[in-house]
């Protein structure tokens, strides 16, 4: 008899090295751009440089006398193909290539195919187009203004600029709240423009086999299955005869989940020249045409009691969707979950109103580790309880301590109708102050104001709904968002897992595997697990809004637990007993009443094909579709120091403490790397990253010169901890985690910087917080916004 | 249009290719000679992830025309590791958990590499340093620099 | 991402070189690192006939003292500055070399030819600036030397004549002992510079002997702010000296208001950059 150790096999909470690693680290990843297929040609697109103008003439006639150019696609050929337009995963509909007018600086416009990419780019360079500039709306407020331009004249009855109207909440009852508040705490801002802009940009290889008639796309999607749906739709191809395939992708953060013009123009230049053609974009289109994160307008108010009660939250928030409503979001909720704001603190009641706009800029909105737009609610929900904690003269993690759900409220019901259901709300907190050295660090900062120094402490807690979503409230395109897995055991005990997930750095070929592992005993090495195939893998609703774990992983589990349940019928065969004797440890079944005498998992496979009971069908494969119950509330406490220079406006982070709190962590160092890579962008979008536009609607952010990453020189050093409340409703207690830090981290950056500015009365610099921001701020003792048209 | 014969040792072989003046020395790597481990990340030259050795330097190599390694040495990821054993600092990578979707890994290898020739023993400070002209998403760099003082440490001498 | 079609010679001499310049005019440009010219012909924002890469002329990789001056060669490479053991005598050079772009492209790019492509964000026409350097341009018919101050002549501009090549930039040897410092306001590393400050002395005790203060990214091209440099000589860096010579360099300064912030920002990085770069001077009262 031999126990297994969980972690030697790689089983639940192993830091297991990763299974992808061997190739990646050899430089033998396969990527989009690295597939090559026979007589494959190149497309290169051309686009608007404009952002809002009638297009009065294209002329492609020089692109096409270019040798090497095999295809010159405009939006009137695309038309007659019934191709110029597409539905978005919004049920909107969006331009493939323009045909009346274009709507953004980088619209896609015509697009060249070549036996080079070198030469389709010469091929654009000579198309001629004549562009009738229009007025450009680079802001809702110019959107929604009575005289402005409408920009949907496309579309039947759209008489104005506003995309959708959502309302949540009760407006009654928040307002009788909101009078009796002994404080009003008021906050507007602008979350403002970013870019998930991973370092792969997007791309597909598209080959339509003439004499099968079957369509296969390699492509960069984080969502495979819904991308053959949506192929099926707008190409018009039974969706048995198309085939995507997500290979390896350097990066998603949501930025591969929409469908691209792009991809439509690839496939439909594979069906015409009858070849494969392979479309990979620049990061200049990238940026400037992808979907793009976050830009949202918020007004708000907490209502407040003098002894720090919250007593109601309202807010209005205004989101600026480009000019074609394309959000991949779960389709009841116009503007994703932003009413999850404030889930981590007891507040009676709120109410809440959002309305979209279409401006001339890029479509897009939901994306960037935003768990469906809960990046900005969060953001706002953390800035407007330092606002009102600044308001009552009170300390800012008093405020919390006093608001925040206690251990013992759960199940908790928040006002906008959600669920939360475990958590360790204070004891987070608590560790993330004395890690920080909080006590210590406010009288550090007060010696060294003395000095004329300004140093600043910021704090962000929040509690997030991740693993969208239960069937009853959530589907993408009519498709609810479950997600599967189907597990095959080999006779020799190894296995091979697939799942409807599609892993973009989150390293499901290494943490599936520890699931099997800790269900079934088989070493976390014998399971291979694949992904991204819609031929073979099971249907799922792909990666994004950190739903993997949550719901992926829960499959996973399942139909583990189904082997196993067959494997117990198989061993109880093979002991001679009956199943009622039969008990199961870890890779074993053994006879309770004789442990000694048992049976390992791989010989119960063994047995599936070699020696099954009468009356049982052979094999060992199952598979599991996960509705989930519920969401999971991983909790998160951010803390961050800072120095900030007076004289520049260059402010430095000294340390930044993140206590999180996912639940059960199948694999540490692995969510450990999520952990920090969420701070970078957290990091990054508070101090150096966003995209603007001046008044004509030129772009300004649409390459990496002018959109800012950090670098490992900027980047400042994380410290992590953590606390586990295991999810009573997962199979496993896990919670997601991909997200938290980008949702909260934000917040605590901000904060920081500002709590070093306390003195001057500034309540609000919009992100990010710049150097020229921060010192206005400093010297002008006024707000800061940042919402464009940007100065020029 | 006019080609320019390139004869240029990448990874310790000398290959030979027709190329137009106009080719960038990553597209002459990835489709000329099928080395696609280095990629390309970007269109203005910041982030870093088509790295490659030129004669033992890291040069971006979507910024040098592939004509200008005629007579030259170029080394990329594909020739880190001799035969079956790898180098320490892919090794370190692995260990270290210092990539998650590997798109910047094969540049951010090459600047490690180099930085541990010239400088066997850096600080935390010298690695994020020699790294800051390689762009990252994924990691937070944190596990990047553990992964190249973990290859420091193991590339050191062992004590006689 | 791709460029537009170029012919391409790699000359092996000088001599070939100003061969190929002297047919070609002006539809031929000189490739030396190529970390601005490459990058600006794959957006097609240039597209020459014809690349003279000059990286195989020998003897251009230089930088040491000839003539009274510290000859950089114009195949010295930032990162041959950066790492150089030879610039005692010139503090700023080694001040400004490791903020230059980024590491990698440290590695190819070049002194002389940053100064050439006259990027007004570009730092190393400021450091030539604040030196009293100059360039070397040769020709067929020889070399002249033109002054740093001269040869800027505006925005990607500079005053080479049709058919030369920058060969080198000098600068003197100073006669004082020299103080520099480079400082540069950027967002990260890579960025250009919203402001960048350099300025040099040549000290003879605690006396100011002469001084030179140049401004990037702040104007048309780098300034020198020499009605600072002015008040400067012959001082003791007295507090009250150096918030004129502060308050002059900003008043030099002809910053726009952008996406990189206000003029008056700018203006008071100027200021508080020459303020601290003096303030740290070792005889600093």
């Amino acid at each position: 008899m031999t126990q297994l150790d969980e972690v030697r096999i790689g089983g639940l909470g192993a830091s297991r090295k990763r299974v992808e690693d061997a190739r990646f680290i050899r430089g033998r990843g396969n990527y989009v751009d690295d597939i090559v297929l026979p007589g494959m040609l190149h497309m290169e697109i051309l686009r608007s440089p404009v952002a809002h103008a009638r297009i009065k003439s294209i002329d492609t006639s020089k692109a096409w006398e270019i040798p090497g150019v095999r295809l010159v696609l405009t939006g009137e050929m695309a038309a007659q193909r019934n191709l110029a337009w597409m539905p978005t995963l919004s049920y909107d509909t969006q331009a493939v290539l323009a045909t009346d007018k274009v709507r953004f600086q980088g619209q896609e416009v015509a697009c060249v195919v070549a036996d080079d990419p070198y030469i389709a780019k010469d091929g654009c360079e000579a198309i001629v187009v004549e562009y009738e500039p229009l007025p450009a709306i680079v802001n809702p407020r110019q959107a929604l203004a009575a005289d402005a331009p409408v920009i949907r004249d496309d579309k039947e009855g759209q008489t104005d600029n506003t995309c959708y109207s959502w309302e949540v909440g009760d407006k009654a009852a928040t307002d009788r709240a909101f009078e009796q508040a002994d404080v009003i705490s008021r906050l507007s801002l602008h979350y403002p423009r970013s870019h998930p802009s991973p370092i792969e940009n997007c791309g597909a290889v598209a080959s339509f086999d003439p004499a099968t008639e079957k369509l296969t796309v390699y492509m960069t999607t984080q969502a495979p299955h819904i991308i053959r749906a949506a192929v099926a739709l707008v190409a018009e191809l039974p969706e048995h005869m198309i085939r995507i395939v997500s290979p390896d992708i350097g990066g998603g953060f949501g930025n591969k989940v929409p469908v691209y013009p792009g991809y439509v123009c690839a496939i439909l230049c594979s069906i015409l020249l009858g070849t494969p053609v392979k479309w990979i974009e620049d990061k200049s289109g990238n940026l400037i045409s992808t979907g793009f994160a976050r830009d949202m307008y918020f007004d708000g108010e907490l209502a407040l009691r003098k002894d720090g009660r919250i007593l109601g939250v309202r807010f209005h928030a205004d989101t600026d969707q480009g000019a074609f409503f394309s959000d991949a979001q779960p389709s009841k909720f116009k503007i994703g979950l932003v009413h999850s704001a404030f889930a981590c603190y007891d507040v009676p009641v709120g109410h809440i109103t959002a309305r979209g706009a279409y401006t001339n800029k890029a479509p897009g909105g939901v994306a960037y580790r935003c768990s469906f737009r809960v990046t900005e609610a969060m953001f706002f929900q953390e800035r407007l309880v330092a606002a009102a904690a600044a308001d009552l003269g009170m300390d800012p993690a008093e405020f919390r301590r006093i608001n925040l759900v206690r251990d013992e409220q759960f199940p908790y019901r928040t006002p906008f109708g959600f669920l939360t259901d475990s958590g360790q709300y204070q004891r987070c907190l608590s560790l993330g102050l004395a890690a920080i050295g909080y006590e210590q660090f406010l009288r550090d900062k007060e010696e060294a104001a003395k000095n004329g120094r300004r140093l600043g402490i910021g704090i962000s807690t929040m509690t997030e709904p991740l693993g969208a979503g239960n069937s009853r409230e959530y589907d993408i395109l009519g498709i609810k968002m479950f997600d599967s897995a189907e597990l095959r055991v080999h006779p020799t005990g190894k296995a091979i897992l697939r799942t409807g997930a599609k892993t973009q750095g989150q390293g499901h070929e290494t943490t599936w595997a520890q699931i099997v592992a800790h269900e079934l005993g088989i070493p976390a090495a014998d399971v291979i697990v694949e992904e991204g195939d819609t031929d073979t893998a099971p249907f799922g609703m792909g990666t994004y809004a950190s739903r993997s774990t949550p719901v992926a992983g829960a499959a996973v589990a399942m139909v583990a637990r189904k082997i196993r349940a067959k494997a117990r019928k198989l061993a109880a065969h093979l002991l001679e007993v009956s199943e009622e004797d039969v008990e199961w440890e870890l890779g074993r079944f053994y006879v309770r009443s004789a442990p000694a005498r048992g049976v390992s998992i791989q010989e119960c496979a063994a047995a599936a094909y070699g020696n099954m009971p009468d009356g049982m069908e052979p094999g060992l494969e199952n598979n599991a579709y996960y509705d989930p119950p519920n969401l999971t509330w991983p909790f998160a406490c951010y803390l961050v120091t800072v120095e900030v220079d007076p004289e520049t406006g260059v402010w430095d982070v000294l340390r930044t403490v993140a206590v999180d709190d996912c639940g059960v962590r199948i694999n540490p160092m692995i969510v450990e790397g999520q952990i920090m890579g969420g701070l970078t962008e957290a990091y990054a979008m508070s101090n150096m990253q966003f995209i603007t536009f001046d008044a004509d609607g030129n772009c300004v952010g649409s390459n990496y010169m002018d959109y800012l990453l950090p670098t490992a020189w900027e980047t400042p050093g994380f410290e992590l901890h953590e606390v586990v409340t295991p999810c009573p409703h997962h199979p496993l207690g896990a919670k997601g985690v991909g997200e938290c830090a980008a949702v909260g981290g934000p917040a605590a950056f901000v904060n920081a910087v500002l709590d070093a500015l306390s003195d001057t009365g500034v309540r609000n610099i919009d992100m990010p917080l710049l150097p020229d921001r921060v010192w206005e701020a400093i010297n002008t003792g006024q707000d800061v916004s940042g919402a464009p048209p940007v100065r020029s | 249009m006019e080609k320019r014969s390139v004869t240029v040792t990448v990874n310790g072989t000398v290959r030979t290719a027709e190329v137009e003046p106009r080719l960038l020395l990553a597209h002459l790597l990835r489709q000329g000679l099928g080395l696609t481990g280095t990629h390309i990340g970007c269109d203005t030259t910041n982030c870093g992830a088509c790295t490659v050795l030129v004669d033992g330097t890291p040069v971006k190599s979507c910024t040098m025309l592939a004509v200008q390694t005629d007579g030259h040495e170029v080394r990329t990821v594909e020739g880190m590791a001799q035969a079956s054993e790898l180098h320490p600092v892919q090794e370190g990578f692995r260990e270290e958990h210092g990539l998650q979707c590997g798109f910047c890994t094969p540049g951010m290898m090459m600047s490690a590499m180099a930085l541990l020739q010239r400088n066997p023993d850096p600080s935390e400070e010298e690695v994020r340093w020699a790294l800051s002209g390689n762009l990252c998403r994924c990691t937070g760099y944190q596990n990047i620099v553990k992964a190249v003082l973990w290859a420091a440490a193991k590339m050191k001498p062992a004590e006689v | 991402m791709y460029p537009a079609r170029f012919r391409y010679e790699a000359p092996t001499s000088l001599d070939a070189a100003l061969g190929l310049l002297r047919t070609y005019g002006d539809e031929a440009k000189v490739l030396a690192g190529g970390q601005s010219l490459v990058p600006m012909m794959k957006l097609r924002f240039a597209t020459p006939e014809l690349l003279v890469d000059i990286n195989g002329l020998p003897d251009l990789g230089y930088h040491e003292v000839h003539d009274g001056a510290l000859e950089v060669g114009a195949l010295c490479r930032h990162v041959d500055l950066e790492y150089s053991a030879s610039l005692d005598l010139w503090p700023l050079v080694a001040s400004a070399a490791p903020l230059i772009a980024d590491p990698i492209v440290r590695n190819r790019g070049t002194l002389v030819g940053s100064v050439c492509h006259a990027d007004p964000q570009g730092d190393w026409a400021s450091v030539l600036l604040a030196l009293d350097g100059s360039i070397v341009a040769a020709s067929p018919t020889g070399r002249r030397v033109v002054p740093a101050t001269e040869f800027v002549t505006g925005p990607f501009q500079n005053a080479l004549l049709p058919g030369e090549i920058a060969v080198a930039a000098r600068l003197p040897v100073p006669t004082g002992t020299p103080y520099g410092r480079y400082l540069k306001l950027e967002r990260r590393v890579g960025d250009f510079a919203t402001v960048g400050v350099a300025v040099a002395l040549e000290l003879a005790g605690s006396t100011v002997m002469s001084a030179g203060i140049a401004l990037t990214g702040v104007g048309a091209n780098n300034i020198k702010a020499i009605a600072a440099e002015q008040v400067l000589a012959g001082s003791a860096l007295e507090p009250d000296v150096v918030e004129e010579a502060a308050r002059l360099a900003a008043e030099a300064a002809q910053p726009r208001t952008d996406h990189r912030g206000s003029a008056d920002y700018k203006r008071h990085v100027v200021r508080t950059f020459v303020t601290r770069a003096l303030e740290r001077t070792p005889v600093a009262v």
